[in-house]
């Protein structure tokens, strides 16, 4: 990767918004371990097209994130890949909290009595980013946690696991087209944490060569071909 | 999920009864307090639901708020089918199967090609039926309001090293589920159409929809 063009902290408990371009990377690291960081995409030129849980689960067989893994939209098409990933399993099954949820976890903290430590869920941090791009809580479909995992055994019974993400801890997103993309570090809901702990994140976006034919996300199975060669037709 | 329950509601007392042909949609409004049954009739079929607030249809459904709050990625019998505000929109209060899955999504042309090739994109999918149906409801439903569906009938198992898998279903004929609205809500079912995996045994068939007033 070269020399990255954004490099910014994303605070705990906060939110962000980006238009993340073809040919460009977004690294996320977990400072200090224990990091939430909910995520949606959209394709910017169309944002009716958008990041796709159950196409992504089923086109690769998976129930988790991880290096290697394509990110699929609901219209055929890569939006992204994860390219690089030293944490092993990001959730995408378990959605974000809402701040009634969060009031009942962990109790309410306002602006006037907090200042910017206030607590918010993640559904008003997405929302309020959403809302910046002209979209809406009709638009709200399954996200990303990176950093978290929901282990689920064999009879379908979740459980979070604690400290999964350890300080340092990052992962790579490539992203293979123009995608509005979505952040907010609010914790888990399923955190088992005592205290509200929300972590701050590393964000850092840099120039990538685009995928080439032997690239490993690409040729993982013959449905992210596929996926990869509709992405392509769509830049002709 | 628990074991699967039987509730015996007398077919007499039901305000409607339709069958509902394979590859067909459907789209009904439920008061709070009725009851719909969703009847597997030749087993092994995936019907493909949503479900909207009556009264504010950007209250929908959904998939991953249900699991999380049930602490549990299979819906069975007593699960809340919540929407976007985490309240119940929908209650399993019968199942004679007690599987479902809500991780599986609905099949769609695209997705066709993605997971099975170029030729399968004029076949009929399941999106396809969705819109058609969210169309012709009119009030303002579009493309961005569908979103993440329940597939009743269907069995998608996780795995707990992180992978997924279509199986053969668990559903047989004459199974069914019933769905008590705890709100005025909006039904939205595709019969699943799909030819290319397991989830209808690569046979779709017909199923019964039969609606009880609340009691």
């Amino acid at each position: 990767m070269s020399e990255p063009f954004l490099d910014e902290i994303l605070p705990p408990g906060a939110s962000w918004s980006r238009i993340c371009r073809r040919g460009t990377a977004l690294t996320l690291t977990d400072l200090e371990g224990g990091a939430n960081v909910s995520a949606l995409l959209y394709r910017a030129d169309d944002p009716l097209e958008r990041y796709c849980m159950p196409d992504t689960l089923k086109c690769q067989h998976v129930s988790r994130l991880t290096a290697g893994i394509a990110l699929h939209s609901d219209m055929g098409r890569v939006l992204a890949s994860i390219t690089d990933d030293t944490c092993g399993w990001h959730d995408t099954i378990t959605g974000h909290a809402t701040s009634a949820l969060v009031a009942r976890r962990w109790g309410v903290a306002t602006f006037a009595e907090h200042r910017n430590d206030w607590r918010r869920g993640a559904r008003d941090g997405l929302l309020v980013e959403l809302a910046k791009h002209g979209l809406g809580s009709r638009d709200l479909v399954a996200n990303v946690n990176f950093f978290t995992k929901v282990a689920v055994d064999d009879d379908g019974m979740l459980a979070f696991v604690p400290d999964h993400s350890g300080p340092d801890d990052s992962v790579t997103v490539r992203f293979e087209l123009d995608a509005l993309v979505v952040l907010c570090s609010v914790p888990h809901p399923l955190d088992p944490a005592a205290e509200w702990s929300p972590r701050p994140v590393r964000l850092r976006c840099a120039a990538v060569a685009p995928p080439g034919p032997d690239d490993p996300v690409r040729t993982a199975c013959p449905e992210n071909e596929r996926g990869f060669a509709a992405t392509e037709a769509a830049l002709r | 999920m628990s074991a699967a329950t039987v509730h015996t509601r007398d077919p007499a007392g039901a305000r409607l009864s339709v069958e509902l042909a394979a590859g067909d949609g459907w789209t009904h409004e439920l008061a709070a307090g009725e009851v719909l049954r969703i009847v597997d009739l030749r087993g092994n079929q995936a019907v493909d639901a949503l479900f909207f607030d009556a009264h504010d249809y950007a209250n929908r459904y959904s998939a991953v708020d249900t699991i999380r709050e049930q602490g549990a990625v299979y819906l069975g019998p007593g699960s809340c089918l919540l929407a976007l505000d985490g309240q119940p929109l929908l209650e399993i209060v019968a199942d004679t199967v007690g599987r479902h899955d809500t991780l599986g999504g609905a099949c769609s042309q695209e997705s066709n090609v993605v997971r099975y090739g170029e030729h399968t994109r004029h076949m009929h999918a399941c999106r396809d039926t969705f819109l058609a149906q969210v169309l012709a409801w009119g009030r303002g439903l579009e493309k961005r309001d569908l979103t993440h569906n329940v597939n009743f009938f269907m069995n998608v198992p996780l795995t707990a090293d992180g992978g997924l898998e279509f199986a053969d279903g668990l559903s047989g004929p004459g199974r069914y589920v019933e769905l008590l609205a705890r709100r005025d809500t909006v039904v939205v079912l595709s019969n699943c159409p799909q030819l290319n995996n397991p989830c209808n045994a690569y046979d779709p068939t017909p199923v019964a929809l039969v609606v009880w007033p609340a009691a």
